[in-house]
């Protein structure tokens, strides 16, 4: 547990714990919205809009790779948004129909063009590859403290980190805003408050943290953490500032638990190999959400929701 | 071009013939019964289903491995996607009925914790002696390359199965997804129908793993039940246009991938339906964008023209500038604002027509008639020329007008 | 024929500023509109309307369902978009006079699940005035405190929302507009679905507003009860039928033009005698 640790599973499990930070915060008002399942859009939007950046600069380095997938991120929610009104098809089957179609996209142009001798598949997109983010120059934690040693630190912490920190600004800023427009909209426009692009940047705040978790961690991640902590968190308390914070206690222990029962756990089985941390991520999260939605304080309905009360 | 033709007719060998018609069959399954989900505003249920089936698949394999078989076996293999996807059926379904989490929540939160779990178990599989060449992951996109004859038989069985079921099941499912208060009241089960309809779902999600993948077949699922909507108002409509829409972009899609190489089925498949629901999106005649925006102009026009005719007739000022510039194109005010003749003409039409409608209000106080006193109704619309005569009457001739008379 | 006497008719529109500042509704006036036209689709909900509220007064907004009560008054906050149609508040356009309204929105426009408490939902009314980041200092909590036991319910601060009755409900919502403390209150069906005595207690309420001199609009259902609580009324139908005091425009003519014979002549000569005799 000393410079093996820091070497191979520290900045691993940070950046882990950082994606699901940043994916756990929009979570919770996604959830409140009724949007959660935005997230499940943007993940898969995410392969196009790197195969495209690919194909444009011809590298596959990290920024453009980036860029890419945010502008095609921005392009889908664009897009849900059009074909929810233009057609006047519920969000739901809007976002069915944008987000496989831009996948299904990607795909062909993936196979279309001549990916094979860089590292570029579907597989990576989906699963991403946590447990190569590890911090090689490091020969324990004196390493923390030395500054050739931190300049190797993987750029992928360094990204995760900056988007974290970004986000809970913005959630700090905008609370109350928020937080009144996601209870009340109706309020919150007689306020004055521009409730559409508090909606729309909210999106976008989720996706930013859709891609550069992505670029660390994979899309499956993404998913579930967008939507498990925070649900999970919404059975625990009646507040919404208590919820947050508990949501960002699951995303952490999710990633944390994660990562060690993905790396280690195998050994306790006497098997060599580890399992895929990512997805032992998402899993963790998910028990953690079955356990709230057995035993969690506040898990059942109280109050009339906004759909039965009209009748 | 021409082995594009040749596909399409058949002529591209006994296997691609196989799959296309098999492609044909479970697309007009998967346009049915993604129907109902979408009627049942519940069209990302499928996502999660379909995401539901990796572990499933997993499983599946290491089980037939550990039993001394070939863990490939897709029979096998569907029947273990099968069960858990049924298990994240269930859990989404108790989710939002004993939890206070809406069911998009529930939706996202099975979605991507089986996912999760799948890749645990892809990444097992791969530390497996047996595993390393399992190709498990071609159920993530579908096959890439041609299909097995065996693939092919199994799809081609399973599409008639699940078109068969949708058939047999259309009248209850219909009803449920129409109006799941009256089908109870009418002594329908509703949750049992719910989740046959899941179940229907499923086996057509099932199948076309092989084909194009659990990422895709939920396109299959979802745009031609929404492509179908911008063509009618009619459920029963919906069900069978929607069918015929996943079919027909089924049958095309896999015949351009027999066609060309690598073009793999799953994606073209999904974007020729794509391209169908563009289409409709755009040119629908009553739903449709371009129909709504020349109507929407319409409309606008016609609210704006009427205020301001009403305004001259008041011998008020207008101070919108669309308005003005409305009057001013058709020729009714100068561009000073003055009303010109014709303006004048038509403001006292409209000042009648006030002046009847005011009549009619009091002469036939039925909300049906005098409830289309929306301002934009003529009075021609509502009343009989005899009847208008009549307020005319009562109104005296020459009626006088505000302001000068 | 129609043409020459409509070219008698029909005075060619003002063109010099007087008429157009005649035509501006009068500044003290804490609500008003012209051609306000609002449409779901492809008919006008709200067609046209002009008002003119009154200072110092409890108005009702009443009309039959459909009508286009509670369309007229979110197009009028800028919480639902206009077809075309002007707004004054105060005589001012609405973007500059936010600060003086306080909005009551229908209790089923919201979801009562969600993770909050009731103190918390008062205190939004008053996010305008501390900004995004401004410190909600003691004072201010103690200003919500004093809005809950205004409508009685100073006991209840630290429940979930979702635990309350829906005449509680309602009451929260009356004291987050009090919170604003603003010089008009629009109230969206404030009556609809509530019990007795909270209806009692927000009546109450709205008075004491009214006797300090603040403005009341409510979108109202219940005719009967209209002359006690309302001293001007508004009856629309997709367009104005009338406005005026309750004494002069709550007449059973208008009744019978706004509801178009939905009302019984017995029911309608009932409402508007037993209000004149109380």
């Amino acid at each position: 547990m000393g410079a093996e640790f820091v070497q191979f599973s520290l900045t691993p499990i940070l950046i882990g714990v950082l994606a699901a930070i940043a994916c756990a915060l929009p979570g919770n008002f996604l959830i409140l919205r009724r949007q959660a399942l935005i997230g499940d859009a943007i993940s898969h939007v995410v392969l196009p809009g790197i195969v495209v950046a690919f194909l444009l600069t011809g590298t596959v380095a990290a920024i453009p790779m980036l860029i890419g997938a945010a502008a095609a991120a921005i392009v889908a929610v664009i897009l849900i948004e059009a074909v929810k009104r233009l057609g006047k098809i519920e969000p739901g089957a809007a976002m069915g129909v944008v987000f496989t179609t831009l996948f299904a996209g990607g795909v062909l142009l993936l196979e279309q063009s001549d990916t094979s001798n860089v590292h570029l598949d579907v597989e990576h997109a989906l699963m991403g590859n946590l447990e190569s983010l590890i911090w090689f120059r490091a020969s324990g934690w004196g390493s923390l403290l030395d500054p050739v040693a931190l300049a190797s630190l993987p750029p992928e912490l360094g990204r995760m980190a900056v988007v974290c920190l970004l986000i809970v600004a913005l959630t700090l800023v905008f609370w109350r805003w928020l937080k009144i427009a996601t209870f009340d909209e109706g309020f919150a426009r007689a306020l004055g408050i521009p409730a559409s692009a508090l909606g729309f940047g909210l999106v976008i705040t989720a996706a930013i943290a859709a891609v550069a978790a992505f670029d660390a961690v994979g899309s499956i991640i993404v998913i579930a953490m967008f939507i498990c902590p925070p649900a999970a968190a919404r059975l625990m308390t009646n507040r919404l500032g208590a919820q947050v914070w508990w949501s960002v206690g699951f995303a952490i222990l999710s990633a944390v638990l994660g990562y060690t029962l993905a790396g280690y756990g195998p050994l306790w089985f006497g098997s060599q190999n580890a399992v895929s941390a990512a997805g032992m991520i998402a899993a963790v999260s998910g028990v953690i959400l079955g356990l709230a939605s057995l035993y969690g304080p506040h898990r059942s309905r109280v109050g009339v929701g906004r759909d039965d009360a009209g009748a | 071009m021409s082995g594009f033709l040749d596909a399409l007719l058949l002529q591209a060998g006994y296997n691609a013939a196989l799959v296309m018609i098999g492609s044909g069959l479970l697309g007009f399954a998967a346009g049915t019964s993604g129907t109902f989900m979408f009627l049942r505003k519940r069209a990302l249920v499928s996502d999660a289903v379909a995401h539901a089936t990796l572990p499933g698949i997993g499983i599946a394999f290491i089980v037939m491995v550990l039993l001394g078989g070939d863990g490939r076996n897709l029979v096998g293999l569907l029947i273990g996607s099968a069960a858990t996807a049924w298990i994240g059926l269930l859990l989404i379904e108790w989710i939002a009925r004993r939890t206070r989490l809406a069911e998009d929540a529930a939706i996202g939160a099975v979605l991507g914790v089986f996912f999760g779990i799948g890749i645990v178990l892809l990444t097992v599989i791969q530390t497996m002696s047996a595993g390393r060449q399992a190709g498990l992951e071609s159920f993530l996109l579908g096959s890439t390359a041609g299909m097995l004859y065996s693939d092919a038989v199994v799809i081609a069985i399973g599409g008639s199965i699940a078109v068969l079921a949708t058939w047999f099941m259309r009248r209850p499912m219909t009803l449920v997804s129409f109006d799941p208060e009256y089908a109870a009241a009418l002594g329908y089960n509703v949750r049992r129908i719910d989740l046959t309809m899941m179940g229907l779902v499923m086996m057509v999600t099932v199948i076309g793993l092989k084909l194009v993948g659990l990422i895709l077949i939920v396109a299959m699922l979802i745009i031609p039940a929404v492509t179908a909507r911008f063509w009618t108002e009619r459920s029963n409509r919906i069900l069978w246009i929607a069918g015929c829409i996943g079919g027909v972009a089924a049958y095309v899609g896999a015949a351009i991938s027999a066609s060309a190489p690598a073009v793999p089925t799953g994606p073209i498949i999904v974007l020729v339906t794509a391209v169908m629901f563009v289409l409709s999106l755009i040119f629908a005649p009553v739903r449709g964008v371009s129909a709504a925006i020349i109507r929407h102009r319409r409309f606008q026009a016609r609210v704006h023209r009427r205020q301001g005719l009403l305004s001259l007739a008041r011998q008020e000022p207008i101070r919108e500038p669309y308005t003005l510039r409305l009057l001013a194109r058709e020729g009714l005010i100068r561009p000073d604002g003055v009303p010109t003749e014709a303006g004048r003409a038509q403001a006292a039409k409209v000042a009648r027509d006030e002046r009847r409608w005011a009549v009619a209000r009091e002469v036939h106080q039925d909300a049906g008639l005098t409830g289309r006193y929306d301002g934009l109704t003529p009075i021609e619309d509502v009343f009989t020329r005899d009847e208008i005569k009549d307020f005319d009457r009562r109104l005296g001739t020459p009626f006088p007008v505000e302001g000068l008379a | 024929m129609g043409p020459r006497m409509t070219r008698s008719a029909v005075k060619i529109a003002a063109e010099d500023g007087q008429d157009l500042r005649a035509a501006m509704p009068p500044p003290d006036s804490p609500l008003a509109m012209r051609g306000m036209t609002v449409s779901y689709g492809e008919k006008p909900a709200v067609f046209s309307v002009d008002a003119t509220f009154p200072a110092r007064s409890m108005s009702a907004i009443i009309g039959p369902n459909g009508a286009g009560k509670s369309t007229l008054l979110k197009a009028s906050l800028g919480v639902i978009p206009r077809l075309s149609g002007e707004v004054w508040v105060f005589g001012k356009p609405l973007a500059q006079a936010r600060d003086r309204i306080a909005y009551v929105p229908q209790r089923a426009s919201v979801d009562w699940d969600f993770p909050t408490t009731v103190i918390d939902v008062v205190q939004m009314g008053l996010y305008r005035k501390v900004g995004l980041l401004g410190r909600l200092k003691g004072l201010m909590t103690a200003q919500a405190q004093a809005c809950l036991d205004r409508v009685g319910m100073a006991d209840f601060a630290h429940r979930q929302i979702g635990q309350l009755s829906g005449g509680q409900q309602q009451r929260v919502f009356l004291a987050r507009a009090l919170a604003q403390d603003a010089d008009l209150y629009l109230l969206d069906e404030p009556f609809a679905g509530v019990d007795a005595a909270t209806e009692r207690a927000i009546v109450d309420v709205l008075k004491l507003l009214k006797s300090e001199g603040k403005a009341v609009v409510a979108v109202h259902h219940d005719l009967s009860t209209v002359r006690d609580y309302f001293n001007y009324v508004f009856l629309i139908n997709v367009r104005r039928i009338a406005e005026g005091p309750a004494q002069t425009a709550f007449t059973a003519e208008n009744l019978n033009a706004t509801y178009g014979g939905r009302l019984s002549a017995t029911h309608i000569s009932e409402l508007t005698l037993s209000g004149g005799a109380a």
